[in-house]
């Protein structure tokens, strides 16, 4: 499954399931661009990248910014190439009872989750068209299908994705160009370090896998899309969640 | 240096993949040249590259053909 000369964008790669997806694409020879909201965050990122012997670097770029999308992608057209693969990860949440979500945090999770999706994935998608290939790999939430009190937004948003993804596929196929999601389900995360006590137990009594998942879990799923042999695979949706949700 | 109209007309061939014999000025893209509407979204990105300009949507939507186009590019380059 080798990525030798390609050129991969990660959105939102400090951390969690982004930099295991980040290493993981690296590992596989892909040149990887990580994203991340601050140049600390940047550094961190090429740090990474340094620490596990594998060719990439961080930048700085807001998802929610057009200009900064398409700063950060001139900056790696002139570096690297144009970016083939794009895995859209960066996402936020802003939980809260749908009676009590402020319009602030609808709108900052559907920006930052959807709509973000829509801009990175319009802005690479000329590149990908003039080389006849492309993967677009989304991260979505296994919420976006089972719904989770608290969380209205963020799953309106990860569902948006899918639908999404799905229009793009049919759009792109013919000319080489896949879309998919990857949904976790419940990943040891910072993301998931927030729920509190009584939420984490709910949780994994309704996971048979009894456990928490890594997110190398998710990042293999990820460069198994990223690769050649997933070139037959376009519109859907994969599931890593131990088993708390099946479709 | 070719003229606006063999640029177009070579455009024309690569993206759409068609022979240089089949390209008539009258030929319409879809109709003629048997393009689907990516193609001739692919096609505009095409021309505003090779003539380093920008070809607003309202405009792209009216070049219909391979006449349409080199008189667009010959009014606006």
């Amino acid at each position: 499954m080798s990525l030798e000369g390609k050129t991969a964008l990660v959105t939102g790669a400090t951390r969690g399931i982004g930099k295991a997806i980040s290493l993981a694409l690296a590992q596989q020879g892909a040149e990887v661009i990580g994203t991340a909201t601050s140049k600390d965050g940047a550094e961190t990122i090429t740090a990474n990248f340094s620490a596990a012997g594998v060719s990439g670097y961080g930048i700085v770029m807001n998802v929610a910014d057009l200009e900064s999308i398409e700063a950060g992608l001139k900056e790696i057209g002139d570096k690297t190439g144009a970016p083939l693969i794009l895995v859209n990860n960066a996402g936020i949440t802003r939980d809260n009872l749908l009676m009590r979500l402020k319009d602030d945090d609808w709108g900052a999770v559907l920006d930052t989750n959807l709509s973000s999706v829509y801009r990175t994935s319009k802005a690479v998608l000329r590149g990908m068209a003039k080389a006849r290939w492309g993967r677009i790999i989304n991260v979505s939430s296994v919420v976006a299908s089972m719904g989770n009190p608290g969380q209205a937004n963020y799953c309106a948003a990860k569902a948006g994705v899918e639908g999404f993804t799905r229009s793009l596929a049919k759009e792109m196929s013919n000319r080489g160009i896949t879309a998919n999601c990857v949904a976790p389900g419940f990943i040891d995360t910072d993301m998931t370090k927030q729920l509190d006590e009584n939420q984490r137990e709910a949780m994994l009594k309704n996971i048979p896998a009894g456990r928490l998942g890594q997110p190398e879990e998710v990042a293999a799923i990820v460069s198994f899309l990223a690769s050649d042999i997933a070139g037959y695979v376009t519109g859907e949706t994969i599931h890593v969640n131990g088993g708390m949700y099946m479709g | 240096m070719s003229t606006v109209e063999e640029r177009v007309k070579k455009i024309v061939c690569e993206q759409l993949g068609v022979k240089e014999s089949e390209v008539q000025n009258s030929s319409s893209f879809v109709e003629d040249l048997g393009a689907d509407s990516l193609d001739t979204v692919e096609l505009v990105m095409a021309l505003e590259e090779e003539f380093e300009t920008e070809i607003p949507d309202e405009e792209a939507e009216k070049l219909a053909s391979v006449q349409d186009a080199i008189d667009y590019i010959v009014a606006h380059t």
